[in-house]
C-alpha cells in the first residue's frame, strides 16, 4: 500500500479537505484489506488466552475474589488492564468490533461483484490457452463440433458461451455465494449475540420441595437482566416444586452412590387464573414455560428444624437449605434465630444423610441418600446484626463477635440429632427439633429473546462455509486451434481433478466424432 | 439413566486388547521406518524390497486397527455407552479414528509417507491413555447424559483427527523444504536427506494437508455450534467463555486465519503450513494442559 499522494502546492485551499478524504480512503483500504483481516483473527485469538488463564467476572465470580485475595497487589495491576473482564475488555471489543468493520468492507462490494458476476456469460476466450494450469492439444485435421462441446458442458452443469471462437465456460459460482452467505451470516452472528445480551435476563432461585416460585423480582435469590431488559415483561408464571428425585448407583460396585439423574417435578401455572399443569426438570432438559426456561443447576438436603424456647414459644420453625460439601452431600446449613428469647443466636450445622465416623473420630457421609442421616450443630450467642439494615449471606454467619456455646472449643459438646429427636440448648436457651428432611432444587431461569437467531444464522454460515470451501470453482475453455483442438482448464484453488475432465471430454468428443 | 450395569470385567479385556494393538503399532511404526529407509537405499535391490515392507507394516497397522477397535468397542460395551466420555476414552477412541481415517485414505499415495508418524503419534497416545489416564468405567454424571455428548464430542474427534493428519502432512512438507537441512553436512543430515528424497513433492503435500485442514475445520465448526447448543441445554446460556469454550474458539480461530492465509497469494507456503501447527499446537494443548489444569465447568478428564 502507497501512502496518499502528497498535496500539491497550487490548491492549498482545497488540499486539507483532499488529504483528509485521501487518508480515511487510505486507512479504510487499510482496514478491509485481507491482509488485516488475517492479522485482526490472529490477533482475536491471542487476545482470547488471558481469559482462560485468569478467573473471569463472567464465568467465575468467586475465582476473582479469591484471585484478589491471594494476590492483592498483582490482582490490582490485572484488573486495570481489565484481565478480569476479557471478553468485554476495550481491547478485546476494539478487534472484533475493527474485525467485523474490516468484513463488512470486504463483503459489501464483493457482493455486487459477485451479483454482476451472477448475470453475466462466462468470460471471453483467452488468447492463448497453453499457459493454463491444465492444458490438451490434440492434433487433427479436421474440427470438432463446438455445439456439441457446449452441449456436454451443459450436462456437466456448466455455465457455457460459444462463439466463433470457441467454447467458454464456467461452474461454481456457488464457491462465492457461500463465501458471502458465510460471513454475512457471521456478522448476523454477532449482531444476534449482542441484541440478545442486552434482551436477555437471567436468574437463580433456591426451590424446597412444597414451595413456590413467582417468575417477579420478588421471586428471584439473585437477577441479571440485560441492558434493555425491563422486570416488568417478566411472564407471570408459578412453579411449584411438588417433589424432588435422585437416583443413585446402588448397583455396581465401583461406581456405589454415583448420581445417575436429578429429576424435579413440578407443577407449573402460566399465570395466576390459568390451570396447574405438570411437568419435570432435569439437568440437560430444562423446562420451557413463555418467557423463559427453567434449568436445574443444583440440589441437596433441606432439613426441617424448630427451635422452642425455654417457655415452649417457638422462635424458629422450617426448611433450612444445606449446602452438599461433597459428593456423598456432607452438607453445611446456617440458621439465624433472631426472635428467640432471652439471647438471639446463631447456628451452624452440618447435615450427613448417611453419617460415619472416620478414624479421627469426625464425622463424615459415606453415602448420598438418607439411609441415616444425622444433624450436628454449633451455637454461637451474640447480636446476629440483622437489624443494621445491612444485607448478609443467608448461607454464611459471621461468628466475629459472638460466643460459641456449643461444639468447638466452647467447653460443650455440639449438639447431635437423629431424625425426630429432639434436643435441649445449653444456656437456657431452649430446645430444638428436628421434624422431617426435604430436598431442594437449585434453578436457573433464563430467556433469551435472540437465541433463536444466533442458531438460525450460525446455520446459515455453516452451510455457505461448507458451499464456499466444497464447491470447485472452474473455468473450462475449448477451441478448434490452428493444428487441432484445444482444451484448457483453471480453478480458483489447486485443482486435481482438472486434467481428469478436460480427458473426459476428449474421450467424449472421440467417441461421437 | 436407570438401572446401567457395567461390566469391569470386559472393560479388563479391554485394556489387554489395547496393549496388543500397541505392541502392533510398534511393530508397524518400525517397519515403516525401515520402509523408508530402504527406500532411500542407493542400492536398486535394496529398494524393490521396499515395497514388500511397506505391505507388511500396512498389514500389521491393519492388525492394530483391529484390535484397538476391538478395545474401544468393548469399552464402550463395558460401559454400556458411547466410549468417549472421559479422557481415557477419548484417547483412544480419538486415536482409533486417526488411524481409521489414515487407512482409509490409503489410496491417496501421498499420504503414505506420514506413516511412521500416525502410527508412532497413535502409540503415544494409546501409551498416555492407559497410563495417565486410565480411569475405571464408571455411569456418566446428569450433566453428561445427552444426546449432544454423542454428537458434539464425536464430531470434535473426528475433526481433531482430521487436523491431525494434516498436522504429520505439514510436518512432512516443512522437513521436505528444509533449508538448514540441505546445506547441512553432517553425516546425519544426509540420510536424512536421502529419506526426504523420496517424499513426495512439496507442492502436493502442501495441498493434501489443505484438504484434510478444510475437512477438519468444518467438522470444528460443527463442533463449536453443537457444542454451544448443548451449552444451552445444560447451563442456561449458549456461550459463556468457559475455558473449555474459550480455546474451541480459539482453535476455530487460528484455522479460519489459516484459511485466510491459504486463499492470499503472500501467505501461502511454509507460513500458512506454519500457521496450520500452531493450529494443531492448540488442539493438543486443549486436549491436554485446559482438560487437566484448567479451571472450568467442562471437568470431565474422569482423573482426581
Ligand atoms: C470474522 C472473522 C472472519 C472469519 C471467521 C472468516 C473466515 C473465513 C473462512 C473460514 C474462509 C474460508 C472460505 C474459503 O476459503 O472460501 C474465508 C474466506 C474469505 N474471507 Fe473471511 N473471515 C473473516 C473475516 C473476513 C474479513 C474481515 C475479510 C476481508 C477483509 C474476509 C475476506 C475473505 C475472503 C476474500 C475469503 C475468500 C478466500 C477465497 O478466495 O477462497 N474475511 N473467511
Amino acid at each position: 500500500m502507497s501512502l496518499p499522494s502528497k498535496v500539491s502546492h497550487g490548491d492549498e485551499i482545497l488540499s486539507p479537505k483532499l488529504g483528509l478524504a485521501g487518508w480515511m480512503r487510505w486507512i479504510w483500504a487499510q482496514v478491509t484489506s485481507m491482509r488485516t483481516a488475517l492479522i485482526l483473527l490472529l490477533l482475536l485469538a491471542v487476545a482470547a488466552v488471558p481469559g482462560s488463564v485468569f478467573p473471569q467476572r463472567s464465568a467465575d465470580p468467586n475465582g476473582v475474589t479469591s484471585y484478589f485475595k491471594n494476590n492483592p497487589e498483582l490482582a490490582k495491576n490485572l484488573d486495570t488492564f481489565q484481565l478480569f473482564d476479557v471478553y468485554t475488555s476495550v481491547w478485546f471489543s476494539s478487534i472484533y468490533v475493527l474485525l467485523f468493520l474490516s468484513l463488512v468492507g470486504c463483503v459489501i462490494p464483493r457482493i455486487s461483484h459477485h451479483w454482476d458476476a451472477l448475470k453475466s456469460e462466462p468470460i471471453d476466450m483467452p488468447r492463448s490457452l497453453s499457459r493454463f494450469p491444465a492444458y490438451l492439444k490434440i492434433s487433427s485435421k479436421t474440427s470438432y463440433s463446438m455445439p456439441r462441446v457446449a452441449e456436454e458442458l451443459k450436462r456437466m452443469r456448466y455455465r457455457v458461451r460459444v462463439t466463433k471462437l470457441g467454447v467458454s465456460a464456467e461452474k461454481g459460482y456457488s464457491r462465492e455465494t457461500g463465501n458471502l452467505l458465510f460471513h454475512m451470516s457471521l456478522l448476523g452472528v454477532l449482531v444476534a449475540v449482542g441484541v440478545g445480551g442486552a434482551t436477555s435476563f437471567s436468574g437463580q432461585r433456591v426451590i424446597v420441595e412444597g414451595e413456590s416460585f413467582v417468575n417477579n423480582l420478588a421471586g428471584y435469590d439473585s437477577f441479571s437482566p440485560g441492558a434493555w431488559f425491563d422486570a416488568n415483561q417478566l411472564v407471570p408464571f408459578s412453579v411449584k416444586l411438588d417433589s424432588f428425585r435422585t437416583t443413585f448407583d446402588l448397583r455396581n460396585r465401583t461406581n456405589i452412590g454415583t448420581p445417575l439423574d436429578f429429576e424435579a417435578f413440578v407443577s407449573v401455572r402460566e399465570g395466576p387464573q390459568a390451570t396447574s399443569e405438570r411437568g419435570l426438570i432435569r439437568v440437560n432438559h430444562p423446562l420451557e414455560v413463555p418467557g423463559a426456561n427453567i434449568y436445574l443447576t443444583g440440589n441437596g438436603y433441606a432439613p426441617e428444624v424448630t427451635f422452642r424456647d425455654a417457655d415452649g414459644n417457638v422462635s424458629f420453625s422450617g426448611p433450612v437449605v444445606f449446602l452438599p460439601q461433597d459428593s456423598n452431600y456432607t452438607s453445611l446449613g446456617v440458621v439465624k434465630v433472631p426472635d428467640a428469647k432471652p439471647k438471639q443466636f446463631g447456628v451452624i450445622s452440618f447435615f450427613y444423610p448417611t453419617v460415619a465416623t472416620l478414624k479421627t473420630g469426625a464425622l463424615t457421609s459415606r453415602y448420598p441418600a438418607p439411609v441415616d442421616p444425622f444433624l450436628t450443630m454449633n451455637i454461637y450467642v451474640g447480636d446476629l446484626g440483622l437489624d443494621n439494615g445491612v444485607p448478609s449471606n443467608v448461607f454464611e454467619l459471621s461468628v466475629h463477635g459472638l460466643e460459641q456455646v456449643a461444639g468447638g472449643k466452647s467447653g460443650t459438646k455440639p449438639i447431635k440429632l437423629e431424625l425426630g429427636q429432639t434436643q435441649t440448648l445449653p444456656g437456657g436457651l431452649g430446645t430444638v427439633t428436628w421434624d422431617g428432611l426435604k430436598r431442594f432444587a437449585s434453578l436457573d431461569i433464563a430467556y433469551n429473546p435472540m437465541q433463536v437467531w444466533v442458531l438460525v444464522f450460525s446455520a446459515l454460515a455453516f452451510i455457505g462455509m461448507i458451499s464456499s470451501l466444497l464447491t470447485p470453482r472452474r473455468r473450462i475453455f475449448v477451441r478448434n486451434g490452428k493444428d487441432g483442438l484445444e482444451l484448457a482448464g483453471m480453478a480458483k484453488n489447486d485443482d486435481p481433478k482438472l486434467e481428469g475432465i478436460l480427458e473426459d471430454l476428449v474421450k467424449f468428443l472421440k467417441k461421437r466424432k | 439413566m436407570k438401572d446401567i450395569l457395567l461390566n469391569p470385567a470386559l472393560d479388563r479385556l479391554a485394556v489387554y486388547a489395547i496393549f496388543v494393538s500397541m505392541a502392533f503399532y510398534t511393530v508397524a511404526f518400525l517397519t515403516f521406518a525401515w520402509h523408508l529407509s530402504r527406500l532411500s537405499s542407493t542400492k536398486p535391490k535394496l529398494r524393490k524390497t521396499a515395497v514388500t515392507l511397506e505391505r507388511a507394516a500396512l498389514s500389521i497397522t491393519i492388525l492394530a486397527f483391529l484390535f484397538h477397535a476391538a478395545g474401544t468397542v468393548m469399552r464402550g460395551i463395558a460401559a454400556a455407552r458411547v466410549p468417549w466420555a472421559n479422557m481415557y476414552e477419548f484417547s483412544i477412541s480419538g486415536a482409533l479414528v486417526i488411524v481409521g481415517i489414515f487407512l482409509a485414505a490409503w489410496f491417496i499415495r501421498e499420504i503414505r509417507v506420514i506413516a511412521v508418524l500416525v502410527t508412532g503419534f497413535a502409540l503415544l497416545v494409546l501409551g498416555s491413555a492407559v497410563s495417565l489416564f486410565y480411569v475405571e468405567v464408571r455411569t456418566l454424571m446428569p450433566a453428561l447424559q445427552s444426546v449432544w455428548l454423542v454428537i458434539h464430542v464425536a464430531v470434535a474427534v473426528l475433526a481433531t483427527a482430521f487436523f491431525n493428519i494434516a498436522a504429520a502432512l505439514s510436518v512432512a512438507y516443512l522437513l521436505r523444504n528444509a533449508a538448514w537441512l540441505n546445506k547441512s553436512q553432517l553425516p546425519i543430515a544426509k540420510v536424512a536427506k536421502r529419506v526426504l528424497s523420496v517424499f513426495p513433492e512439496s507442492k502436493s503435500l502442501e495441498n493434501i494437508a489443505y484438504r484434510f485442514n478444510v475437512i477438519g475445520f468444518i467438522l470444528w465448526t460443527f463442533t463449536l455450534v453443537a457444542g454451544a447448543i448443548w451449552a444451552e441445554r445444560a447451563w442456561h446460556r449458549f456461550w459463556g467463555w468457559d475455558t473449555k469454550e474459550v480455546w474451541t474458539f480459539i482453535i476455530w480461530t487460528i484455522y479460519a486465519g489459516y484459511l485466510h492465509a491459504t486463499a492470499t497469494r503472500g501467505w501461502t507456503g511454509a507460513r500458512a503450513v506454519w500457521l496450520s501447527l500452531v493450529g494443531f499446537a492448540a488442539v493438543i494443548f486443549n486436549f491436554t494442559i485446559v482438560n487437566l489444569f484448567f479451571k472450568g465447568l467442562h471437568v470431565y478428564s474422569g482423573l482426581k
